[in-house]
């Protein structure tokens, strides 16, 4: 899915990197917890969270995440958008729960990373 | 690239904030030395799980990384508390993180083994009250995993 069709369905507000959205992304990951970011993400995906601090950026800058969907209006501070924008990552924000953007991006096509196995 | 390469960082174990900052610049140094995407990606992430793990759970320390055409390796060394039970720690899911850690998104189990997955050798030397030696080795050329 093209970021800018992600912006569309979520009514984001872009808070850098305006010049990739016509990047795409491939698949989406959903969650509050770094963790399991790191852990589970594999392509070239979007992360969707709620969750506002530096490692946010830093954890989508070693997965290759191309673009970070902030949840429930969180905005992140100046230092973050600087970091993002240094790395090309777009970032944006959206007044939507996380449920809901998952939602909205699924229902049109955007498929979530790979299952989990035990 | 013939010579051997070596990148130093003092992880400070005070802030937080600053809690990644040596991985996106080896990041960053990788890339411009031109090495392939996917051992860039192995190398971040088990990096930047251990760092993290020095700032969080040892009060910070130093990471080297060496890097040369056949192999990059990651020393990790701290003076925190060190690992009582390393099997134990290996685990999926054991954690000894705090709440507050818990809410800025770490503390969920996961780190040493994803580094040990992200890792073609992966050797860890603790004693408590001393401190933590992690090392990993990712090699570049044959096959990874
Ligand atoms: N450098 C270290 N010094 C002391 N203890 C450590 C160190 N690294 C890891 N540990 C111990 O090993 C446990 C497991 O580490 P691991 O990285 O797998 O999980 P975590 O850091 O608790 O959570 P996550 O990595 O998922 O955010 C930690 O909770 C901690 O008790
Ligand atoms: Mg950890």
């Amino acid at each position: 899915m093209k970021i800018s069709k992600m912006q569309e369905l979520l009514d984001a507000k872009v808070l850098c990197c305006e010049e990739n959205l016509g990047k795409h992304v491939y698949s989406a990951f959903g969650c509050d917890l770094m963790s399991d970011v790191l852990a589970y993400v594999t392509d070239q995906a979007v992360l969707l969270t709620g969750l506002v601090n530096p490692q946010v950026i830093r954890t989508a800058l070693m997965m290759d995440m191309v673009c970070i969907v902030f949840v429930r209006s969180k905005e992140p501070n100046e230092e973050m958008i600087n970091l993002a924008k240094e790395n090309g990552i777009v970032m944006m924000s959206t007044n939507k729960t996380l449920y809901t953007t998952c939602g909205l991006l699924y229902s049109n096509g955007l498929v979530g990373t790979a299952e989990v196995e035990k | 690239m013939s010579e051997k390469l070596v990148f130093r960082f003092d992880v400070s174990g005070n802030d937080f904030t600053s809690a990644g900052q040596a991985s996106v610049q080896v990041k960053k140094n990788l890339r411009q030395l031109g090495f392939d995407n996917e051992i860039i990606r192995r190398v971040s992430i088990a990096m930047y799980e251990g760092e993290i793990n020095m700032v969080i759970h040892a009060g910070g320390g130093v990471a080297e990384v060496h890097v040369c055409e056949e192999y990059i390796e990651i020393i990790l060394d701290d003076h925190g508390p060190g690992i009582k039970d390393i099997e134990k720690a290996m685990q999926a899911g054991y954690s000894t993180a705090s709440e507050t850690i818990r809410s800025l998104g770490f503390g969920a189990g996961m780190g040493l083994p994803n580094m040990k997955k992200n890792s073609d050798e992966m050797k860890i030397t603790s004693e408590v009250g001393v401190g933590t030696r992690i090392v990993m080795k990712i090699n570049c050329k044959g096959t990874n995993e």
